[in-house]
């Protein structure tokens, strides 16, 4: 009996982990160099199964791209004395420096909206999971300002159908990291689900730097900033007085 | 090919840049003035944020003027003694507009306070150049040359405080000078330019200095004015960016010496009329962002 008990429990927790994501990425670190124009990330994997493929249901892989969150205001211009200015501020807690969601399919058809509600995956989720201060009565237009100034300039985007997956297998999207990126850990996470639901994730991170010469311009700057301003200040004279000297001499 | 700015955190076209920054040298080459006024809004134009814009410009016009005192000095053309006086005026007003520059930062209002001071400034610059380049020209038509009346300066003269200075050959307060030299400190901090343009007239016609020693004695004062704004700038709020600077330099420094070449060629009259126009569309343009209703009406800041 106990035996029986043990195998029934077993196949009941089965479909949970039938099906699991092993996956790997082009590279793990980005190096920001002097003649950084953006980067493309590979992530790409397969699906391991400890049992047969379940016959109805189709398998849809999430894969997500999150920078570092940082707060962010948002300011709203209004018309004063017939001038437009900024007038109305919203701070929001945390919102990714770069976000990209990536999927086989469109997001709300691969992930139900409490899954989403409980991954935060989808980008206004994305933004809110620390959540918003209420600081005016329409936050929301102002988290909404966020996401389409952002989409604009590449940090954030939705990529439905960019996941391509075979034979309910193997599964690769190309992730574009714009030019104009920030340095962090990028956390990457993806998601396997069948009608919505998550059935396992996989997560890791890719590390953002700056290196070389751009390391080292924006510690000094930050660690020691008065000798960065004084070296600043060596460089342009220095080439002020070489400037005119050189230029002396090839007229004379 | 891109270059990646450190510090602005954005990347952008290196020959863009040198090319701005050729521009800039040509057209300060051509008519003799530092070029900041015109280079700080292009840089916005091109999306530099406009702290860092405005702080680096601020390490760039170091590097040009440096270049200017020193072919004065070989010239003996600066006072400097006025200098002295100017500077000290100049190094007051510069702690004023950086701790301006960041209350401004602090509530979000930056932008439109450096817009704001480029529409005025150019506005009045432009049209007053262009007023006196035409009329100018109207008189070489006539033939009739008329000597410029020397401006009388009664309340200045009813200053404390009178100093000499013999290389200008004047005996006045040290009041005026240093007020000068404040309101050009203020600027260097808040516009990220030198601000010869406003110094240059207020030398001329306020404090009654000679035409021959005015250039050389501002750019001594510029100079050290902007290199004690760069290096509070730095301190403060680290938004200068040497890579930047340095790319800006490299164009502004070859491009000031194929203007040079140029202005030799060229009219005084007609030239001072092509940067009147050119300072009236800068302005034009930026008056133009304030007026219409921008497409986009949010804006993203910093957070705190």
């Amino acid at each position: 009996m106990l035996w029986r008990a043990l195998l029934l429990c077993l196949a009941l927790a089965m479909p949970a982990r039938a099906e699991q994501v092993v996956a790997g990425l082009s590279q793990a670190r980005v190096s920001i160099t002097t003649n950084f124009a953006g980067s493309e990330i590979l992530i790409f994997g397969a699906v391991k199964r400890t049992a047969p493929l379940p016959a109805e249901g189709g398998l849809n892989v999430v894969v997500t791209v999150a920078g570092p969150s940082v707060p962010v205001t948002v300011w709203r211009k209004a018309r004063r004395l017939g001038i437009w200015v900024n007038s109305e501020a919203v701070t929001i807690d945390a919102a990714p420096s770069f976000y990209a969601v990536a999927t086989t399919a469109p997001l709300t058809q691969a992930l139900s909206d409490t899954e989403d509600l409980r991954h935060k995956v989808s980008i206004p989720r994305a933004i809110r999971a620390v959540g918003t201060a209420d600081e005016a009565p329409e936050a929301e237009t102002f988290t909404e300002a966020l996401v389409r100034i952002r989409q604009k300039q590449g940090l954030y985007q939705i990529l439905p159908g960019a996941v391509s997956l075979t034979e309910q297998t193997l599964f690769r999207t190309s992730i574009a990291l714009p030019a104009n990126l920030t340095e962090g850990d990028y956390r990457t996470r993806i998601f396997l689900t069948r009608e919505g639901a998550v059935i396992d994730a996989y997560e890791t991170t890719i590390g953002v730097r700056k290196v070389g010469l751009e390391r080292w311009v924006f510690n000094l700057a930050h660690d020691n900033p008065v000798a960065y301003g004084l070296l600043a200040l060596a460089i342009a004279v220095g080439a002020g007085w070489g400037a005119s000297t050189v230029f002396r001499m090839l007229r004379g | 090919m891109h270059i990646y700015l450190p510090i602005a955190e954005v990347s952008v076209n290196a020959f863009l840049l040198l090319g701005l920054g050729g521009l800039v040298g040509i057209l300060s080459g051509m008519f003799g003035v530092g070029g900041g006024f015109l280079l700080t809004p292009l840089l916005f134009f091109i999306g530099i944020p406009p702290a860092v814009a405005v702080a680096t410009q601020a390490n760039q016009i170091v590097a040009s003027s440096v270049s200017g005192v020193l072919a004065h000095l070989r010239r003996k053309t600066v006072d400097f003694k006025m200098g002295g006086v100017l500077l000290a005026g100049g190094l007051a007003g510069s702690v004023g507009g950086v701790a301006v520059f960041n209350a401004l930062r602090e509530i979000g209002q930056v932008d439109l306070m450096v817009t704001l001071c480029y529409v005025v400034f150019l506005g009045i610059i432009g049209a007053l150049m262009f007023v006196e380049s035409l009329r100018a020209i109207h008189r070489a038509h006539r033939g009739g040359s008329t000597v410029p009346k020397r401006r009388q300066r009664g309340w200045i003269d009813a200053l404390p405080l009178k100093m000499k200075f013999r290389a200008s050959g004047l005996y006045l307060s040290v009041i005026p000078p240093l007020l000068v030299g404040a309101a050009v400190g203020v600027l260097a901090a808040i516009m990220g330019v030198g601000g010869g343009f406003i110094m240059l007239p207020a030398m001329i016609y306020i404090l009654g200095m000679p035409t021959k020693v005015v250039v050389g004695t501002s750019l001594f004062q510029i100079t050290f004015v902007t290199a004690f704004t760069t290096l509070l700038h730095a301190v403060t709020n680290q938004t200068v960016d040497m890579v930047l600077a340095l790319v800006l330099l490299i164009g502004g420094v070859l491009g000031a010496q194929i203007g040079t070449g140029l202005g030799h060629r060229m009219k005084a009259e007609q030239l001072r009329i092509l940067l009147a126009i050119l300072v009236l569309l800068v302005c034009g343009k930026l008056a133009l962002d304030l007026l219409l209703q921008p497409r986009e009406l949010f804006t993203l800041g910093g957070g705190r």
